[in-house]
């Protein structure tokens, strides 16, 4: 194998064959998708969660290796569907946003949750979103607009 | 006309969502190079010798040597230098840049680079004092020897960091005309320019500054980014490309600023009715190796001694403590937070000591309008606490509970805490050393541009301006322009910091409004410019620390519940209620915001945030051995806002940013204290500490 390939929100790509790079690298560095934030480089603040086959993964710790054959969104993929404006219009219309460093990996942390559970209780919202830091909000407006959005966007999910 | 407190969608905020927002991080140049520290491994000592490697084509190291001018970061007090000098004060001291196209084969070079040390003894107790300050009210003294009982506590606090999520960053590069241009995540440009013109001697044109989207900050970006534009400035002038200096987060927990640890002493003379008659306080901060703004800090927390309460005799003395450990500096509260949580406990204390209901005896102490504050100035302005404790005690049951939960043995607790900030600059700041300056440019398409240095780092600035100036014009919001400043562009209206902005900038650019309403010229290109002149009845005497520190403030209460687990200790906050006077919202939704987020960092503050300095390394490294709240750990928050308009600012609002967090510490450690019946006299109370209080009584 001399070269890794995946589907990079919704097309096929290949990289050249460097299992150990970070995915983050990758995606910032090869892909110019700049959606996807580095905050801690070490799995623990969620700013640079994806998705790989509809799952949040932190994509700091996913070594290029790992995704050969799998299903990669970013935010800059996921901004194009309907779901996505849903999530949006939510996070705006509650609060949800401050500096914004941790938004994207928020909303895709949301997109999984309700992909998997499209109406959560706010114990299980709190439970999804805990792989995300985000120290200016204390989550509250957060919390509420990933509930506003799982209603506004009923049968989306 | 609509209230001007009623919320409209951030106008930042989608671009944020989409991942679209430009950070340092994210903007790249053509031929830009990267830049990293290599930083000093001992504590304190002198460097004997640096060996290099020859380096291969476009690597560069820049050190002091390459210095044209100043080593030193023009902050408050000048002390830091930006490349160590031979003497080295800390650990983690910057030593020299290794810049390059490739940081793989920087990280090579730098494994290259010997330094070699003779190491000294550091210090890290409180023996240095670099900054005393005092100041005195009443007759302290005869109170004292009048006192029937004289009652003495001691408090410690320990570090915060910022944690912003967004690592520190800054980019720079030269500009053709021989101008250096710096992009980053900062709080104030100016701070940023002037340090870059102090450290190169160069001429004011030479040095632009602009804001990138800021990914939070809290008082970590406010004098720290200049250390690094200092450097970038040396290293650009050497490379002459681009050059992009970001922190990996290891590197911004051990070296940048954090809170300034704290030990604070209070003594009060308590009268045969057990009223407090007058406080003695004794206040050490440790500025680390370097004291920069830390002077600020320290006035902040002294003026904040007697709380929200009005004592008439007062003894105030402070001291800066140079230590060998990686300095400290602004964060959120500056000052206030490590005060608050002194004065709120031992309020607490003396009322138990004197076996008194805490609630009644706090009440009967309360600072009311007329009253002289701590520095013998003068609240002038209407104070409604009361309001604010009732509403907030209403909803939060704090009476039935605390009642239940005094009496029994359930591990659970409920606190509150009473508090106020100074909004703006302490003393005469703003009048003498900021002097803000804002601009209002309206150009032919009857479009109107904000021009200011205000930075919005997510406190919601890019959407207030606009709002309060499309609402004096009486025009749609989006005929406003406010980009992220460029000191090219923008006059200096001030750092970002101090809760002045809505108030002090937002004032003056409702001045400029209302002018250019009365001379508007629908497509004609109109400029105002407007000054800040301090209101002639404030008096302040910096010498003696007397007058009115701060022309307004804002007050607040919070309520906390708590349940401790008996067996581990562990603390969970089960319900959040606050009260808050921040004048008047400019947008309730901003501010709710605000509250649920600086509430978060107040109760952490208190009960979770725990890092320490081991022999001057800071031991925690990481967000996974520096905790910070997560979504699990916070309940839902229930926010009350009381309008009470301050005259001179803009709709009447006041401060509200650093507010949210004063409170939090001392509110969740009466809460913790009633659950387990003990004094906490330290924070952060963590599970270890806990313990040990149940294990010693
Ligand atoms: S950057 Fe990946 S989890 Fe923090
Ligand atoms: S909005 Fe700033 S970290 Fe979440």
């Amino acid at each position: 194998m001399n070269e890794i390939i995946f589907t990079l929100n919704g097309k096929t790509v290949s990289c050249p064959f460097e299992p150990t790079r970070r995915l983050l690298d990758v995606l910032r560095q090869d892909f110019n998708l700049i959606g996807v934030k580095e905050g801690c480089g070490e799995g623990e603040c969620g700013a640079c969660s994806i998705l790989l086959d509809h799952n949040v993964v932190n994509s700091c710790i996913l070594p290029l290796g790992n995704v050969h054959g799998k299903d990669i969104m970013t935010i800059e993929g996921f901004k194009t569907t309907k779901r996505f404006k849903v999530i949006e219009q939510a996070f705006i219309e509650m609060g949800a946003v401050q500096c914004g460093f941790c938004t994207p990996g928020m909303v895709m942390s949301t997109e999984s949750l309700l992909h998997h559970n499209p109406h959560p209780t706010d114990q299980e919202i709190k439970i999804a979103l805990s792989g995300n830091l985000c120290r200016c909000t204390g989550y509250n407006m957060i919390i509420d607009a990933v509930k506003k959005a799982s209603i506004v966007g009923d049968g989306l999910w | 006309m609509s209230d001007i407190s009623k919320s409209i969608p951030k106008l930042d905020a989608a671009s944020k969502i989409a991942g679209e927002a430009l950070y340092v991080s994210d903007i790249s140049m053509p031929g830009m190079l990267y830049a990293k520290t290599v930083r000093s491994t001992i504590v304190k000592g002198k460097i004997l010798s640096i060996e290099k490697p020859s380096l291969p084509e476009g690597y560069f190291i820049i050190d002091r040597q390459d210095i044209p001018s100043r080593n030193v970061v023009k902050i408050i007090f000048e002390d830091m230098p930006y490349f160590a000098t031979d003497h080295i004060e800390h650990y983690g001291e910057p030593i020299l840049l290794m810049v390059g196209p490739h940081l793989d084969m920087m990280d090579e070079l730098i494994k290259k680079i010997k330094i070699e040390y003779a190491e000294a003894t550091p210090l890290f107790d409180f023996k240095d004092s670099v900054v005393h300050y005092e100041y005195a009210k009443g007759d302290p003294k005869s109170v004292f020897e009048r006192a029937s009982q004289i009652i003495e506590m001691t408090y410690e606090t320990g570090y915060q960091e910022q944690a912003y999520i967004e690592p520190q960053g800054m980019l720079a590069y030269p500009e053709v005309s021989g101008k250096m241009t710096f992009i980053g995540s900062i709080q104030c440009p100016y701070y940023v320019k002037n340090a870059v013109i102090h450290a190169l001697g160069c001429s004011e044109d030479q040095v632009r500054v602009i804001q990138a989207t800021v990914g939070g900050a809290f008082g970590g970006k406010e004098e720290f980014p200049s250390l690094m534009a200092c450097q970038l400035a040396v290293a650009v002038q050497k490379a002459q490309k681009p050059i992009k200096l970001i922190y990996e987060r290891e590197e911004d927990m051990e070296v940048t600023t954090k809170r300034h640890p704290s030990k604070i002493s209070l003594k009060a003379s308590v009268d045969e009715f057990g009223n407090v008659q007058g406080i003695i306080a004794q206040v050490s901060l440790d500025g680390g190796a370097y004291v920069g703004l830390s002077s600020v800090v320290l006035s902040r927390a002294m003026i904040a001694a007697s709380g929200a309460y009005t004592f008439h005799h007062l003894s105030v003395q402070g001291d800066v403590y140079r230590t060998n450990n990686v300095p400290t500096g602004a964060f959120r509260g500056f000052g206030a937070p490590q005060m608050f949580f002194a004065i709120e406990m031992f309020m607490n204390h003396i009322a138990k000591a004197t076996h008194q209901d805490p609630f009644a005896f706090r009440m009967r102490h309360l600072a009311r309008q007329g009253d002289q504050t701590s520095t013998s100035g003068k609240f002038r302005d209407p104070i409604i606490l009361e309001d604010l404790i009732q509403i907030a005690t209403q909803k939060a049951k704090y009476h039935q509970k605390a009642k239940a939960f005094s009496l029994t043995d359930q591990y659970k607790g409920i606190g509150m805490s009473f508090f106020l900030h100074g909004c703006g600059f302490t003393g005469s700041g703003e009048s003498t050393h900021i002097k803000a300056t804002v601009r209002l440019h309206k150009l032919i398409s009857d479009k109107v541009e904000i021009q200011v240095a205000a930075v919005d780092m997510g406190q919601g600035l890019k959407t207030t301006l606009p709002k309060l100036v499309a609402k004096i014009l009486e025009i749609p919001i989006h005929q406003v322009i406010f980009e992220s400043p460029d000191t090219d562009v923008v006059p200096d209206s001030g750092p970002t910091v101090a809760s002045r902005t809505t108030m002090i900038v937002g004032g003056l650019l409702a001045r400029a409004a209302k002018e250019l309403k009365g001379v508007w010229q629908s497509g004609i290109d109109q400029v105002i410019t407007k000054r800040y002149e301090q209101p002639s009845y404030i008096e302040w005497d910096e010498a003696t620390m007397k007058g009115d520190a701060y022309p307004a403030y804002s007050w607040g209460v919070n309520i906390v519940e708590v349940e401790v687990d008996r067996l581990t200790m562990q603390v969970k906050v089960k319900n959040v209620v606050s009260a808050y006077d921040v004048g008047k919202a400019i947008d309730e939704q901003i501010i709710r915001g605000q509250a649920d987020g600086g509430i978060t960092q107040g109760i952490a503050y208190g009960y979770l945030e725990k890092m320490v300095s081991q022999k001057g390394r800071i031991r925690q490294k990481n967000m996974t051995d520096y905790l910070i709240p997560t979504s699990v750990d916070i309940p839902k928050m229930e926010t009350i806002l009381i309008d009470n308009p301050y005259p001179l600012g803009p709709y009447g609002a006041k401060g509200a940013g650093e507010l949210t967090l004063v409170g939090g510490a001392p509110a969740v450690c009466l809460a913790i204290e009633m659950a387990i019946k003990r004094h906490i006299t330290k924070i952060p109370a963590t599970p270890e500490y806990l313990m040990e209080l149940i294990n010693h009584e």
